[in-house]
């Protein structure tokens, strides 16, 4: 009997998630061990998945599929490609990281440990779904805890207004890309919902025209693709940091995937109709966030800017449709997942120590919390696409992609590496180094030992990816051929 | 034993890695363990290009790529990690591993974070020598890149009173020309879809379909041309672009300074020969002159910035960019010379080639050699003004000596490295751009201005009596590091042989 890995990766978070809510509140050892080993378990399986995926085999793997609502051509139906195997990979890894560093949570830590997995099981299972109803329910699942935890967790200023200004864009994007979908499933006429027969559709082209806008760019909204970013930044920073992590870090990657499965390889004419207006607007994406996060003076607005910022690249890579763009925009996903996710973890680091964000009110942390210092400097480095980590492997062939399609696009969005060179360094430099302010004099607290885990392992992942890259392209590779397929030739 | 010597480009190239991840290892408290684990780390290096020097020599391979090795990195973009070496890699190898020990132990000054400062410097010497081993573009790129980051470390630590300010305008304007370097290479990846440098050798320069917004093919060259000659001229650097330069030197550590002068900027000058030349004959040959004007300018702008300085660490970081100069000439011939059939024209291309390669080599002895000395001074008087000293020849006779000497061989004295290869350009440029090379011999002249402006403030004259008990003589540990330079100077200005016949074997395989 085969194992089904990929309901188990999806439902262990579910499981326990539950059973955390069913313990004793002052049990606080016991729910924080749970959900670490859960976590744990999450990982392994998306290790295993990710290393057992066939590569020369290619397709969907680990398929699984139950019979749902046949009446409607609904069922419950899992499977992952290249790209998905990545994406779990990615996702395990910033979810263990999310449950270490929020190890010390005091304010209710059963709910958060709890909401925490609900989450991570929504993004393991949209990566997952081979049926666009589920998919859409896993999508939507996400909503609840992620406005929970900002509202009770989140920065208490502005987690209202962050909490609603980002459920209000999320939803309203997906209930665009759900006309769009409902659309296409009318449309096609089969009365399924299984994406692998969708694909075979054969949409016409004035409903590939029509429909594509509406999947591709309201799924695309949480992907914080422009003019529709705005919720990023300011969910970002009232999130509290495990929900920054998992936000910025998986759940964009959430909004490009989707864009991708449904809108790219559902509708690849709608695709390559629109592109251009893609390319312009991730263009923007790339430009403008990079310059906005140069003048940010909050600490955690920097590098919520600087995820759309790189976001802006996944969606030039996918516009392009060329092997290159679309290899660099799923090693782009990867990368900006892990890098983003540890961004943010030291940004939370720093600001429970020190109190505040605001960059000018900090200076010489390197001298009390070294490991901190090192992880975001490697980060940064990522960021600004230096070769021998990560960022550099994904941005290459995302720029060869486009100087084969739209080299205005490569030339202008590399504007922003220098500045993104710029913004990086002057913060490493404001926060981690030289003088201490008055206010920080007494000194703050090392990094915890979970601190130190998270910091290590998310950067060796990309510092390993930047030597090696044949550890993930080949993966990323097996589901970009079958992209290829769909798209016809290119 | 097979296994060494066929990897022995890759042991040389990440060894300094493997030794900072051993320094790791090393509790940092035990400042003479790291210190040795780090010298070791860098001597290996070297020992392994001595050996590569004379294996070279009898590879059946030479003068073209010998030691190559090649192994699949990134399929899906077809890049690969290439390496080799030809006469002027392995020049240039040799004087990297060379400086970094040098470098290393002349940083006993170095107290604080010691350890982090001995690793940067460790990986920084990977990225140089990645730099000029590397026969993939993409490769060729990374290591371009690789290098830059510990250098902004090393002089934002543990720099002088402006090591912000210089730290990060030096990343910027290097990453600045990188950037049209980047796209220049990418370009180039998108249109022939390999980053090999053997294929394109063949391949680009005779290319036909480079389109680029329906611009004609050679127009495209042409931007990717100067894209690339923009971000080695930086680096080089060549006026007007080397603004970055007298500030970097002059904040960083005496072993960064060391390093900057002495491999840093070869890795410009290096880019021209082995990219741009080969790369884009048609339009070096074009453009050829500018840059010979370009040279000239930075030959005399260069002595003269460097004889109205007041700071001794600015006035040898000025020089570095008048001695630049002359490599960037001797390139300018060759570039003139591309493809050109005339004999004679062939004849001085070979000979300024050759001088370019050997002045890269004697300034990285020479410039190297003026920093450490600063140093050595500025560790005792925590000063740099020029004024302030005066007769030091008095009581610090040993010193001065080795100043003297080091001087000379900057000024191109004969008997000194410097000679050799300054006259070696000149004589290949003279009969090709004589006018160019006239006026740049006045700057050769104020060469020896600033020189001595700098000897007479600092060791003759009267005696400044607030340094009489104060300083000390130059130390015997500090003569170890000042001694190979000496003696390798003057070995290339009595006998060059030994140096020129691995390069010239490369460059006359070229004309």
């Amino acid at each position: 009997m085969q194992i089904p890995t990929l309901s188990l990766l999806i439902f262990t978070p579910v499981v326990a998630g539950v059973l955390l809510l069913l313990y004793p509140a002052q049990k606080r050892t016991l729910i924080r061990v749970t959900a670490l080993v859960s976590a744990l378990i999450t990982l392994a399986l998306s290790v295993f998945l990710f290393f057992r995926y066939d590569t020369i085999a290619a397709g969907y793997q680990f398929m699984e599929k139950l019979d749902w609502l046949p009446s409607l051509g609904i069922s419950y139906f899992v499977g992952i490609d290249g790209i998905g195997a990545a994406m779990e990979l990615m996702a395990g890894l910033v979810v263990l990281s999310g449950v270490l560093v929020s190890w010390n949570v005091e304010d209710r830590p059963r709910e958060f440990f709890a909401f925490l997995l609900f989450l991570a099981a929504s993004v393991f299972g949209v990566f997952a779904s081979l049926d666009l109803f589920q998919l859409f329910f896993f999508f939507e699942l996400a909503v609840f805890p992620k406005y929970l935890m900002i509202v009770i967790w989140g920065y208490p200023k502005t987690r209202e207004y962050g909490a609603m200004k980002l459920t209000l864009y999320l939803f309203l994007g997906s209930m665009v890309a759900l006309a769009g979908s409902l659309a296409i499933y009318f449309a096609s006429g089969m009365h399924t919902f299984n994406m692998l027969e969708l694909e075979n559709a054969g949409f016409s082209m004035e409903v590939q025209r029509l429909w594509f806008p509406f999947i591709f760019i309201g799924f695309g909204v949480l992907g914080g693709l422009f003019p529709f970013h705005s919720w990023a930044p300011d969910g970002h920073v009232a999130a509290p940091t495990a929900i920054s992590m998992l936000l910025a870090g998986v759940e964009m990657k959430v909004g490009a995937f989707a864009a991708l499965r449904v809108g790219l390889m559902l509708l690849p004419d709608g695709m390559r109709t629109w592109a251009p207006l893609i390319i312009v607007l991730a263009t923007i994406n790339v430009v403008y966030g990079a310059f906005i996060a140069m003048i940010q003076t909050d600490f955690k607005y920097v590098i919520g800017f600087s995820s759309v910022s790189h976001m802006g690249l996944v969606f030039i890579g996918f516009a392009t449709l060329t092997p290159e763009g679309l290899t660099g925009a799923g090693l782009q996903m990867f990368s900006h997942g892990v890098m983003t996710a540890l961004f943010f973890s030291i940004v939370g680091m720093v600001y429970d120590r020190a109190h505040t964000r605001n960059i000018k009110e900090l200076g010489g942390l390197a001298r009390f919390m070294p490991m901190a210092m090192v992880g975001f400097v490697v980060g940064g480095l990522v960021s600004m696409g230096m070769p021998g980590f990560s960022g550099f492997v994904a941005e290459i062939p995302i720029y060869i992609g486009a100087w084969k399609s739209y080299p205005l696009a490569a030339i202008l969005s590399a504007i922003s590496i220098v500045v993104t060179a710029a913004y990086i360094l002057l913060v490493v430099r404001r926060v981690f180094f030289g003088e201490v302010p008055t206010t920080l004099s007494a000194g703050v607290k090392d990094v915890t030992l979970a601190d130190k885990v998270v910091i290590v392992m998310l950067s060796l992942v990309m510092i390993l990816i930047g030597i090696f890259p044949s550890l993930l392209v080949p993966v990323i590779q097996a589901g970009v051929k079958h992209i290829l397929f769909l798209v016809g030739g290119a | 034993m097979e296994f060494f010597s066929n990897h022995i480009l890759t042991w040389i190239l990440f060894f300094p890695v493997f030794g900072a991840a051993i320094l790791c290892l090393v509790p940092a408290r035990s400042e003479k363990g790291l210190r040795v684990t780090a010298l070791i780390a860098s001597l290996v290096p070297f020992a392994l290009t001595v050996y590569l020097w004379f294996a070279y020599q009898v590879s059946p391979q030479a003068p073209g790529f010998a030691f190559q090795e090649q192994l699949e990195w990134f399929p899906a973009i077809h890049s690969s990690y290439h390496v080799g070496v030809d006469g002027i890699s392995i020049v240039l190898l040799l004087l990297t591993t060379l400086l970094t020990p040098l470098a290393l132990l002349a940083s006993r000054s170095i107290h604080v974070h010691l350890k982090t400062f001995l690793m940067l410097f460790l990986f920084l010497e990977t990225g140089m020598m990645g730099v000029f081993v590397s026969l993939d573009l993409l490769i060729f790129f990374v290591f371009w890149e690789i290098g830059l980051i510990p250098m902004y470390f090393l002089i934002n630590q543990w720099g002088g009173e402006k090591r912000n300010y210089a730290s990060l305008k030096f990343i910027l304007f290097t990453m600045g020309g990188s950037l049209g370097l980047l796209l220049a290479i990418q370009m180039i990846g998108a249109v022939t879809g390999t980053f090999d440098l053997l294929t394109l050798f063949k391949t680009w320069p005779g290319i036909s379909q480079a389109s680029l917004f329906g611009l004609p093919t050679q127009t495209v060259k042409a931007i990717a041309f100067w894209a690339f000659v923009i971000a080695f001229a930086i680096k080089a650097p060549i006026w007007p672009v080397h603004t970055w330069l007298p500030d970097a030197h002059t904040e960083a550590p005496t072993g960064g300074s060391m390093i900057l002068a002495g491999v840093l900027l070869k890795l410009g000058a290096y880019g021209f020969i082995r990219l741009v030349l080969p790369l884009f004959p048609a339009e070096s040959r074009q453009y050829a002159v500018w840059l010979a004007v370009l040279a000239a300018a930075s030959i005399i702008f260069g002595a003269f910035a460097a004889a109205g300085q007041k700071d001794f660490k600015r006035l040898v970081a000025y020089s570095s960019i008048n001695h630049m100069g002359f490599v960037i000439l001797g390139i300018a011939v060759a570039a003139w010379a591309g493809g050109s059939t005339d004999p004679a024209l062939q004849q001085s291309a070979i000979i300024a080639t050759n001088g370019a390669v050997l002045q890269m080599f004697t300034h990285g002895l020479s410039a190297a050699g003026m920093f450490f000395l600063v140093g050595v001074i500025y560790d005792q008087a925590h000063t740099r003004v020029l004024e302030r000293f005066g007769g030091l020849y008095a009581i610090l006779p040993v010193y001065g000596s080795i100043l003297i000497f080091m001087s000379m061989a900057s000024l191109g004295l004969p008997g000194l490295g410097g000679f050799v290869s300054e006259f070696m350009v000149v004589r290949g440029a003279w009969p090709v751009f004589t006018a160019i090379t006239a006026v740049s011999m006045l700057g050769l002249f104020f060469t020896g201005v600033y020189v001595l402006k700098a000897l007479k403030l600092v060791l003759q004259g009267p005696l400044n009596t607030e340094w009489k008990g104060h300083l000390k003589d130059i130390s015997a540990g500090e003569i170890a590091v000042i001694a190979p330079l000496m003696i390798l100077s003057f070995l290339i200005g009595v006998w060059p042989s030994w140096i020129m016949q691995i390069i010239n074997q490369t460059v006359m395989s070229w004309f």
